[in-house]
């Protein structure tokens, strides 16, 4: 299955293919953002992989860290197929001043709340969502709290001698 | 009368304050008549932050955090990270280890389905289910008090092996749980199977096709209640599961009925395994033997040094793995609960995200409801069966 | 509301205040305000393993106009907050509340953006239990201990304190 796959992303998307990866038996491929759409419709509607089913929608933020040259975002897909029961991932790697990519809600439902819930945490937008709008932070929040530029916010604890006011440490 | 008049539809607010929403979910619906004609969840109260919080601590300290999230069924969460950091580095576990996790994450998928069942019985209107159903659940309780010293987040599975070993009378509280189950669950068929009023209110309702199930992103007894065969044990076996004998119960109309009928019918395959796990137990060593990584055994630490200085040093700067990302999947009692943790080569996980079943599976709350009546919204949602803590982590 | 605004002024009240307090504490109805983890244990504890009927609170009311004593058992987050005020302003006089395990006390294990470091930021606590999750005997404990408190309770200076 891992050859077929191979084949598959040579023959007809050799353009969009950055790399193949293949970390402890996982097999990925980074892709670029252009293509998302039109890889994933070809996977699904394809009768021999038959990929009918999304698992997840996550995202990684590598600001500080060397892999920010590729890119300070990236976006991962988790696909699996009930036919051959293999699972393999497609990373999409997105700049920071401008993180946006295609939604994959025309194809599969669960893309709805997963897309909704990586934008109210990672800030990343999706083109095309129905109602991209906050779904696990409160209203008043600003920002997005999974970023590494937002700060943890610990209080430090209250004990009989800073009882007065809490002092707020950002961590 | 006026010729003008015109149908309008209700907003109604099933409020977070509820008490047969499991927890703080707010549905608003909006009605005509009887009839639901849209409805949309809004959830997010209990946000708590829990894969930031995670980032900000070392690997093995960041196990508890872990087990607050799908809270009725403690072990499958402490399971799941410790399989996939376990995976990231690179090391296998003893044969003893992975029998003993196999077995206690059957029992708490008893344990998780116990509840289920009693409070789904009582939003019907069966109230005496669910002090039967927390009545077998003390035993198994009892049992993770005997094995980790906690009756609820045990944190039990660490990375590399157990916390402590198995104590001495886990052999007597096992076969004590495997006998008393099967004479409760004998109870709960006989209140609930043939009940007319249960019938009557489940069969037929929420109905969703094999096809769209797949779309919707469902799986677990969700799934399978449509017919459709995706067990991750049986799929991508994990932790040994390869080796136990047990069947995977399907359904036939996708219905609350049916998916009731799945889950009983799950609870005597985890017996089933439980005892295959309990009579094939070897012996060996709790704890995997890898300096660096793993924390060694306490009888080691008091009597030798390199122990003792391994042990410091794991305690204080943890370890470093390499850099790369895995996804590990596991089969919850909720469905497919997975784990995704990217590390970049320092001693704190640079991203450990969490695959939520529940939340996956209540994005398809609008279909399942749309279309029917008030009094059909309450059986839904207990039959999806959410635990908002994992929803909204 | 109650007893507290009919007593004349310049009457000192024993035996009644007794009799009031003994009625007050054997009779409570919580409103299980269940969170989180904290709320499966509150849910053991009115199981048939740790029965908590026998103390008087048969039933758990699940609307707050009906009870008088609220169990905060869980982590309480900052969307939640403003919706656990107006609970509390509904629910009629004489109300207690008791503060369930660690998230609901202090915080608990999340020290960050999302969670509120203690209930008591925003209503007044009468008994802390701590715990992660507590266990059915400490909260028994804890209604104990809040018994202990209403049986001091004086008419006359409710009646003055308001």
């Amino acid at each position: 299955m891992e050859e077929k796959l191979r084949d598959f992303f040579e023959t007809n998307y050799k353009e969009a293919l950055i790399r193949e990866d293949n970390f402890r038996d996982q097999q990925s491929f980074y892709i670029k953002r252009e293509y998302l759409f039109d890889i994933c419709r070809a996977l699904l509607n394809n009768s021999e992989f038959e990929f009918k089913f999304l698992s997840e929608i996550t995202s990684i933020d590598w600001l500080g860290r060397p892999e920010e040259s590729n890119g300070r975002f990236e976006v991962i897909y988790v696909l699996f197929s009930l036919k051959h029961k293999y699972r393999f991932l497609i990373k999409v790697p997105l700049p920071g001043d401008n993180p946006v990519v295609d939604s994959l809600t025309p194809l599969w439902h669960t893309a709805d709340w997963l897309e909704r819930e990586v934008w109210d945490l990672m800030g990343i937008e999706f083109t095309g969502h129905p109602n991209l709008v906050k779904i696990l932070t409160p209203d008043d929040l600003e920002g997005h709290p999974l970023r590494k530029d937002f700060p943890l916010t610990y209080e430090i604890p209250q004990f009989s001698h800073n009882k007065e006011e809490p002092p707020e440490v950002i961590l | 009368m006026s010729g003008d008049a015109q149908r309008k539809t209700m907003n109604i607010n099933m409020g977070p304050q509820h008490p047969a929403t499991h927890g703080v979910l707010r549905v608003e619906l909006e009605l005509d008549g009887e009839t639901v004609v849209k409805a949309t969840p809004h959830i997010g109260y209990l946000h708590t932050g829990i894969e930031k919080t995670a980032e900000s601590k070392l690997y093995y300290k960041a196990i508890p955090v872990t087990d607050r999230m799908d809270y009725l069924a403690p072990m499958s969460n402490n399971l799941g990270y410790c399989l996939a950091v376990e995976k990231l580095i690179g090391i296998e576990v003893p044969e003893k280890v992975k029998f003993a996790r196999v077995l206690l994450t059957e029992l708490t998928r008893i344990m998780s389905h116990l509840v289920w069942i009693g409070t789904h019985a009582i939003d019907i209107g069966a109230m005496s289910m669910l002090l039967y159903a927390f009545r077998e659940r003390e035993y198994i309780i009892d049992l993770y008090e005997a094995c980790a010293g906690q009756r609820m987040m045990t944190t039990y599975f660490r990375i590399g092996g157990l916390a402590y070993d198995l104590p001495k009378d886990f052999d007597q509280k096992v076969n004590r749980i495997l006998k008393r189950i099967p004479e409760g669950m004998r109870d709960y068929v006989r209140l609930l199977n043939d009940n007319k009023i249960f019938r009557k209110r489940t069969i037929g309702v929420g109905y969703i096709s094999a096809e769209d199930a797949i779309n919707y992103g469902f799986t677990g007894p969700c799934l399978r209640g449509s017919g459709v065969n995706y067990d991750v044990r049986k799929a991508t076996p994990y932790s040994g599961y390869e080796k136990f004998d047990f069947e995977v119960p399907l359904g036939k109309n996708g219905d609350v009925y049916d998916r009731y009928l799945v889950r009983l019918e799950e609870m005597r395959q985890s017996l089933r395994i439980a005892k295959q796990a309990l009579d094939g137990m070897p012996e060996g060593p709790y704890r995997a033997h890898v300096p660096g990584v793993v924390l060694p055994p306490k009888e080691d630490v008091l009597s030798k040094m390199e122990s003792l200085i391994f042990h410091f040093k794991i305690i204080t700067e943890g370890f470093k793995p390499p850099v790369g990302g895995v996804y590990q999947a596991i089969e919850a009692p909720k469905g497919e609960l997975g784990f995704y943790i990217s590390s970049d080569g320092t001693n704190k996980p640079h991203r450990m995200r969490v695959r939520p079943p529940s939340f996956v599976n209540l994005s398809a709350l609008p279909k399942l409801i749309e279309g029917g009546l008030v009094a059909d919204v309450i059986a839904c949602i207990g039959s999806i069966d959410i635990v908002l803590g994992e929803v909204d982590r | 509301m109650g007893i507290e605004e009919k007593i004349p002024d310049s009457i000192i009240l024993t035996t009644l205040d007794k009799m009031v307090n003994w009625g007050r504490k054997r009779s409570m109805w919580p409103f299980g305000f269940g969170l989180a983890c904290c709320a499966i244990e509150m849910m053991s504890t009115f199981g048939p393993k740790y029965d908590l009927a026998r103390f008087g609170m048969e039933v758990m009311r699940p609307s707050p106009r009906q009870a008088d004593l609220m169990i905060v058992a869980g982590r309480v987050s900052r969307k939640m907050a403003p919706i656990i005020k107006r609970l509390y302003e509904q629910m009629p006089n004489p109300k207690w509340v008791i503060s369930m395990g660690a998230c609901a006390s202090c915080g608990g294990v999340f020290n960050n953006y999302a969670i509120v470091q203690g209930v008591d930021r925003i209503i007044p606590v009468d008994v802390y239990v701590p715990g992660c999750p507590p266990r059915p005997e400490q909260l028994i404990n804890g209604i104990l201990k809040l018994y202990e408190k209403v049986e001091k309770d004086s008419l006359r200076k409710k009646a003055e304190g308001k």
